[in-house]
């Protein structure tokens, strides 16, 4: 017992010494806090598209390890509900949506400090609960008035993406809900309440195994472009900058590509 | 007793014991058809308690309240046919003079056209004739005990039941209510117990006075009787404050 | 002072909405066919389960109100069980239906297994619109109850009527009061039910897509017809609660 007490010290000591100081062990892609970069302080507002969720959570948490100072406060939800806020006056520094259709209000009210960088992009892809009570095989399925489908409300990207591709595929498909954004139509497949969805394919890959996914051949899905843009009314223009140049440094890109996302 | 049961109309004999929470209320007493009993004795005394067990609204304990050859404890109150006055009249607020009056008639099988012509009769009798369309909430203090007494009538009780029938009317004009009453009750033909505390509804409504205090009774007989011979301090006071 | 401030917190945002009207193209907002078929949902949803809650919720206002009689713990966890609805998210709520009543649900396999399935039907708004608004209802009449002079219940015994006609004639028409405020109050709740009913039922036109839905769905588009739906609803219920004092029986005080 004696002799182990020792490791278990040092191991403390050097985690602690990396949750400190060193954090320069990222590697050559990540910027480096340079002293101006330490410079960085405040609250950063993000507000983005819900399919980000699980990947800007991430990188978040390591920017604030990156930048001690600085907080990075997000919150998620539909596209163009958040677009729509944003236009009422909601106080942001970076707006992240699911497509470029929703960024457009915000463009057009004039209060983007840039022209929004498309980084990313999703495409669509059926989901089925686990037992696959309909037995769906393919996209073409879902025209099967036996089948229960689940989609976005046209209104939201999921869904006008989904109208789009129902309509290359000639299919006609009358689903029992149009949901309000990507989760609910997911939480419906993962409830086992429908027989199928159309959800982007990094709401699929985060949902693991408590869904069964069938891709849908490239040539016939849409591909959403995510755009993300600084935002004019910014009070911290320098961190936000840093973390938008963050998410699209190899390290961001990186991780959006584990979660699902596509290069565009 | 025997002689009670094979009167017609019916008399009332009662023997029961009572439980209000702690409080046990005892009381053996006959009543006659024609002869109205008072009951009588200070706040808390058990009164109210004993009227309540013969309406069937509070179960007896124990003992039996007989009319007649017919058994009353075990029957729920609306199978008893005795008829209450109660002491705020507690009239049905949503319903007119006339259907407040009909309701027992309704109860008894009539439909609500058919009980209203059946009440008419007891609108003129307790001249309410006017007043049939009013609201128990529009009537003064005597109207309203007026057609408490009618609406009880108009059910054909075989027993009538008053609670402290002056309280709830104002002292000016208790004399002349008081024996309008009197006149009424000696219309009705069956046993009737009044509850009061007052010497002056004891001398112009009953014939008997049984004296409860505490649960007990502690005295019983005609007002001359209790006079000449108050058996307790409270019967003493009683009868010399005649006028309240 | 103060209660100026509350009901300027209450009203100004009303006045919001009906500021950022688009009134010009409201007529032709109004009359679209989707704001019609919602309406018209909203309505019909909102009857029923006002309906509903009235069958169910005056039995168990008298059994909360004769309450009072039992021990503490029996006592307290029926008004907790009656408050649920109240605090609870109404999408937890509606999750919590699904878990019991979908197909895959508690009850709801059996019930699959019988041919039934209740998520994504207009059945299931009037569940999740009933589970929502029957507190409004049960509340109203037990207070209704309790302040009632119960004793006019005696009176109406020793003059003949049998319990269920004692019910009948005088109970119900004494607490009418509070069963009307009570139906209004769940009837408004019901229509403006949102989180229960689109987690629970979904949302499609003209089966599930209730006013508030197809608001909320409208305002990530088109701000405009958003704000002409919460309009219409607003109205209704503006509507339906200035009915609240009209309604008493005549002679009926309070």
């Amino acid at each position: 017992m004696r002799t182990r007490r020792p490791a278990v010290l040092v191991a403390t000591v050097a985690a602690a010494l990396m949750l400190t100081g060193c954090s320069g062990v990222g590697g050559a892609d990540v910027p480096s806090p340079s002293r101006s970069q330490d410079a960085l302080k405040g609250t950063v507002t993000v507000l983005a598209a819900a399919s980000l969720a699980q990947v800007y959570g991430q990188l978040a948490t390591e920017f604030e390890k990156l930048h001690p100072k600085v907080t990075i406060t997000q919150s998620f939800g539909g596209s163009s509900a958040l677009a729509t806020q944003i236009v009422q006056g909601a106080p942001a520094d970076l707006f992240a949506t699911a497509n470029e259709v929703t960024m457009k209000p915000v463009t057009d009210a004039g209060l983007t400090d840039q022209t929004p960088i498309v980084y990313a992009t999703n495409v669509l892809t059926l989901i089925v609960p686990p037992s696959n009570p309909a037995k769906v095989t393919t996209v073409g399925d879902l025209a099967n008035p036996a089948v229960k489908v689940a989609l976005c409300d046209k209104a939201v990207p999921c869904g006008s993406a989904a109208v789009t591709l129902l309509a290359a595929e000639h299919l006609r498909v009358t689903p029992v809900t149009l949901e309000q954004d990507v989760t609910a139509v997911l939480t419906k497949v993962e409830l086992d309440e429908v027989d199928a969805g159309l959800v982007y394919v990094t709401d699929a890959t985060t949902a693991g195994n408590k869904v069964t996914q069938i891709a849908i051949p490239d040539a016939a899905n849409v591909i959403n472009r995510y755009p993300i843009a600084l935002l004019k009314n910014s009070s911290n223009k320098a961190a936000a900058r840093a973390f938008e140049q963050f998410i699209l440094s190899t390290t961001g890109l990186a991780a959006l590509k584990r979660a699902g996302f596509g290069t565009p | 007793m025997s002689d009670l049961r094979a009167l017609d109309p019916p008399g009332l004999a009662v023997d029961v014991t009572v439980l209000r929470g702690e409080f046990v209320v005892t009381a053996a007493f006959e009543v006659l058809a024609g002869r109205p009993l008072a009951l009588v004795g200070p706040n808390g005394a058990g009164k109210t308690t004993v009227l309540n067990a013969l309406a069937g609204h509070v179960e007896a304990e124990r003992g039996s309240i007989q009319l007649g050859r017919r058994e009353l404890v075990g029957l729920a109150p609306e199978e008893r046919r005795v008829g209450v006055v109660f002491q705020d009249f507690l009239l049905f607020p949503h319903l007119s003079v006339i259907d407040n009056v009909a309701y027992g008639i309704r109860m008894h099988g009539a439909r609500r056209s058919v009980a209203r012509v059946a009440a008419l009769p007891w609108l003129e009798r307790f001249e309410l004739g006017t007043l049939a369309a009013r609201y128990p909430h529009e009537l003064s203090g005597g109207q309203a005990q007026r057609v408490a007494l009618a609406r009880a009538l108009a059910a054909e009780p075989d027993v009538l039941l008053l609670d402290e029938p002056m309280a709830a009317l104002d002292v000016e004009i208790r004399d002349e209510v008081r024996s309008q009453l009197a006149g009424h009750l000696r219309d009705f033909a069956g046993p009737t117990v009044i509850v009061t505390h007052s010497a002056a509804d004891v001398t112009a409504l009953a014939a008997d006075v049984l004296v409860l205090e505490r649960g007990t009774v502690t005295q019983r007989g005609a007002w001359d009787g209790l006079m000449a011979a108050p058996a307790t301090p409270y019967v003493a006071r009683l009868v010399q404050r005649r006028d309240e | 002072m103060i209660a100026w401030l509350a009901i300027a917190l209450l009203v100004l945002p009303l006045l919001g909405i009906l500021l950022s009207a688009p009134w010009p193209q409201l007529p032709g907002l109004l009359l679209a066919p989707e704001t019609l078929q919602a309406l018209g949902l909203s309505l019909g949803t909102g009857a029923i389960s006002t309906l509903l809650c009235l069958i169910l919720g005056v039995p168990l206002a008298v059994i909360m109100a004769r309450s009072v009689a039992w021990s503490v713990l029996p006592r307290r966890l029926l008004r907790a069980a009656v408050t649920i609805p109240l605090v609870l998210p109404p999408v937890v709520g509606g999750l919590a239906l699904l878990l019991l009543l979908g197909r895959s649900g508690i009850l709801g396999r059996y019930l699959a297994q019988l041919g039934i399935t209740l998520p994504f039907t207009t059945g299931a708004v009037v569940i999740a619109q009933t589970f929502v608004a029957m507190p409004f209802l049960v509340f109203a009449v037990e207070g209704a109850l309790r302040g009632a002079d119960r004793r006019v219940e005696l009176a109406a015994a020793s003059l003949g009527a049998s319990p269920f006609r004692v019910f009948r004639t005088v109970t119900i028409p004494l607490v009418a009061p509070g069963i009307a405020a009570g139906a209004v109050l769940c009837f408004a709740r019901a229509l403006g039910e949102f989180g229960a009913t689109i987690t629970f039922a979904g949302s499609y036109p003209g089966i599930t897509r209730t006013l508030p839905i197809a608001s909320y769905l409208a305002s990530q588009t088109n701000l405009n017809q958003s704000i002409a739906l919460a309009l219409v609803l607003l109205a209704v219920s503006v509507v339906v609660l200035l009915s609240l004092r009209d309604r008493w029986l005549p002679g009926v005080r309070g």
